[in-house]
């Protein structure tokens, strides 16, 4: 059965159709990959499977909840964990603190005022842990709002994989990077999802032949095709709609 | 190693309530150190709210004055004695109520934070300081309530007739106070309550209700809150419609933002420099309460982060052991500031003085000859001058003391 599977799925702003019934089955430990232009959809995708907005129609499978209509943190708590594609971080705590608020729920803490941080050993060596594989350890306690542009995304990649959560959803994490900064970021999202379920939305062709099992293509807010990557490539649609950008990035 | 450093700090706090009275004890010394006591509780539990939980209140005398109004209540109970316990749990009493109208009127107050919540707060503060005039036999009206403390169990022998006594129950109840106050920092909610002070949104994506932390800190501020009032009532005995009301409110807030909402002892500086203002200066001049909108006002453009933030500024200088370069430099602005700020109190005391003469400074001006005036002008502008062109020195020595040296690079 899917971990996450999504039946004709709409959502409108206003009188707009953004998101015109979109099917998609996401089998666990995929690695799957939305592709599309610009203003497709994909991040208002993402924001309706992680609950940001609610459906107008259709429904949202994840394990046995449906959670089309649940709350970002109800569905958090379910396993699934994001980032997005503008930076969102806690700006005012340091690097260290915003990794490890990503720790709480999944370490158990829920709302506690009885545990003292500086004696919970596990979940200070898991956040340094994390802070080590995104590169920051040595900005730790710098406020987070006060990093360079490519390690925010560094630290908004860290957020959402700390958790260790099974369904990762990352909105096109090395936007903005540097060549070499997104090689690493790609590395690190890969040994991050190792046994997970990944779902990337990236304008990178290369990144996304490269990383996905499976590539959905959504144009206008609609899936055109979703299938292996060599066929997605061959596809003679997706091409019409995107091949363009795909042999300049390719 | 930063064990025995922050346990250092700790006892170094104990110490100096409790060694206090022994420097000043004269009676007006040691009511102060009382009300400096009672607002160190009351500005920390606000910066629960505001420094840390990003929740701007206007209504938080609210729990203050519920608290300190049951506090009183208990103690005419224990005078009658319907209850029977030693007044040093009063303290308890008050933040037990301010905890329970936390409860209350968090439910609804913290589903956003913002306007809404600011606006929320300021009703509810109107609504309770004017339910106080109607509910008369509770809140005794503009007279208020009062009772005394000396008629519970005496505890070792202390029947707490005096105020030093009083002091010293306040001081081992601020102490505790602070202590949980600042382990609240250092758990999961209080660390959450800095998150969805930066970025609800985000939060809610880790696993959060933003409104669920709120609330939790929401409540801790209310706990905190009525201890504080319990405290005020245990010193002065008695409580009126005027301390849960919007002044009241107003100035914890002025309280907080002076001494430094982004640092945990800022209020607590805050708290000491606004009662020294308020009782001290309030002897001396009629216009205090002036001086303290222009001190706000001066803390809010020049130093947004108060008190605290500025202390704070001076650690890289400290680290890189270059402190003492600042000296000169900060003496030779700081007089001609000093200057201009005494002279331009000058030219106020003047307008609003009745009589001949004022005696200022051990000087004697007279307002009504055109030459006192043109004096102090004159005095005032010279100052200024001299902050012109000294500031640039300390501009320099400044940027020099913060410098990154040439072998460190980062
Ligand atoms: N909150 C909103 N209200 C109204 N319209 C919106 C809202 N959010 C997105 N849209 C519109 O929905 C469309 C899809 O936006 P979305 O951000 O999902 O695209 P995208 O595929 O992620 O594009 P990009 O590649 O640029 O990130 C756009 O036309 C956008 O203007
Ligand atoms: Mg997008």
């Amino acid at each position: 059965m899917a971990i996450l599977s999504l039946k004709d799925v709409r959502k409108n702003f206003g009188k707009t159709e953004i998101i015109r019934g979109v099917n998609l089955d996401i089998e666990r430990g995929e690695k799957h990959a939305i592709i599309g232009p610009n203003g497709a959809g994909k991040s208002t995708l993402f924001h309706l499977i992680s609950g940001l907005y609610g459906v107008t129609h259709g429904t949202i499978q994840f394990k046995e909840h449906l959670i089309q209509n649940r709350t970002p943190y109800e569905i958090s708590r379910l396993g699934l964990a994001r980032s997005f594609q503008v930076t969102n971080i806690f700006p005012r705590m340091n690097v260290f603190e915003n990794v490890r608020c990503a720790l709480f729920w999944p370490h158990g803490y829920r709302y506690s005022f009885w545990h003292l941080l500086g004696r919970q050993t596990e979940l200070n060596e898991r956040t340094l842990q994390v802070l080590e594989q995104i590169g920051l350890q040595d900005k730790m306690h710098f406020p987070a709002g006060e990093l360079a542009y490519a390690q925010q995304r560094a630290l908004e990649l860290g957020i959402a994989i700390a958790s260790g959560a099974e369904v990762i959803m990352l909105d096109e994490p090395v936007a903005g990077m540097s060549h070499s900064e997104a090689e690493n970021a790609v590395q690190l999202i890969r040994g991050i999802t190792e046994g997970k379920t990944l779902i990337m939305v990236e304008h990178d062709m290369s990144i996304v032949f490269d990383v996905a099992d499976r590539i959905s293509v959504l144009v206008y807010g609609e899936i055109i095709a979703c299938d292996k990557p060599e066929n997605i490539r061959a596809n003679p649609q997706v091409q019409e709609a995107y091949l363009g950008e795909v042999a300049v990035n390719a | 190693m930063a064990f025995l450093k922050k346990s250092t700090i700790w006892i170094a706090y104990l110490l100096a309530l409790l060694v206090l009275p022994q420097f000043f004890n004269s009676i007006l010394a040691i009511s102060i150190y009382n009300q400096m006591a009672i607002a160190i509780v009351f500005a920390l539990s606000y910066n629960m709210l505001l420094g840390q939980g990003g929740m701007l209140s206007f209504g938080h005398a609210v729990y203050f004055g519920l608290g300190g109004f049951l506090a009183v209540h208990t103690l005419i109970m224990i005078e009658f004695e319907t209850v029977y316990f030693s007044i040093i749990f009063i303290p308890l009493v008050g933040g037990v109520i301010g905890l329970l109208a936390a409860i209350f009127i968090g439910s609804f107050s913290t589903h956003k934070a913002g306007t809404v919540f600011a606006m929320i707060s300021l009703g509810i503060g109107e609504l309770i300081a004017a339910s106080s005039l109607i509910f008369v036999s509770f809140f005794g009206g503009e007279a208020g309530v009062s009772g005394d403390r000396t008629f519970g169990p005496p505890l070792f022998g202390v029947e707490f007739l005096q105020d030093v006594e009083i002091y010293y129950l306040a001081a081992g109840w601020v102490f505790i106070a602070t202590v949980f106050m600042y382990l609240f920092t250092q758990t999961p909610a209080g660390r959450m309550a800095n998150a969805v002070r930066d970025n609800p949104e985000r939060a809610e994506f880790i696993g959060y209700s933003a409104r669920r932390v709120r609330f939790i800190s929401f409540c801790a501020a209310g706990f905190f809150a009525g201890i504080a009032g319990g405290l005020f009532a245990l010193n002065y005995e008695f409580i009126t419609e005027e301390n849960l009301n919007a002044a009241t409110s107003g100035r914890v807030l002025l309280m907080a933002y002076i001494g430094g909402l982004g640092y945990f002892i800022g209020p607590i500086v805050g708290a000491v420099i606004l009662t020294l203002m308020n009782s001290l200066l309030s002897n001396y001049s009629e216009l205090w309460m002036l001086y303290l909108g222009i001190l706000f006002l001066l803390t809010v453009m020049f130093l947004p982060r108060g008190f605290a933030g500025f202390i704070m500024m001076h650690q890289v200088a400290w680290i890189r052991g270059k402190l003492h370069t600042l000296f000169i430099p900060y003496l030779l602005t700081g007089i001609p500031a000093l200057i201009l700020i005494l002279s331009c109190v000058a030219l106020l005391e003047m307008s609003h003085i009745e009589e001949e003469v004022l005696h200022y400074l051990g000087l004697e001006l007279n307002p009504a000859t055109l030459l006192t005036w043109v004096i102090t002008i004159v005095i005032a502008s010279a100052s200024l001058f001299a902050i012109r062109l000294t500031l640039p020195r300390l501009r320099a020595a400044w940027e020099a003391a913060n410098a990154i040296p040439d072998s460190e690079d980062g």
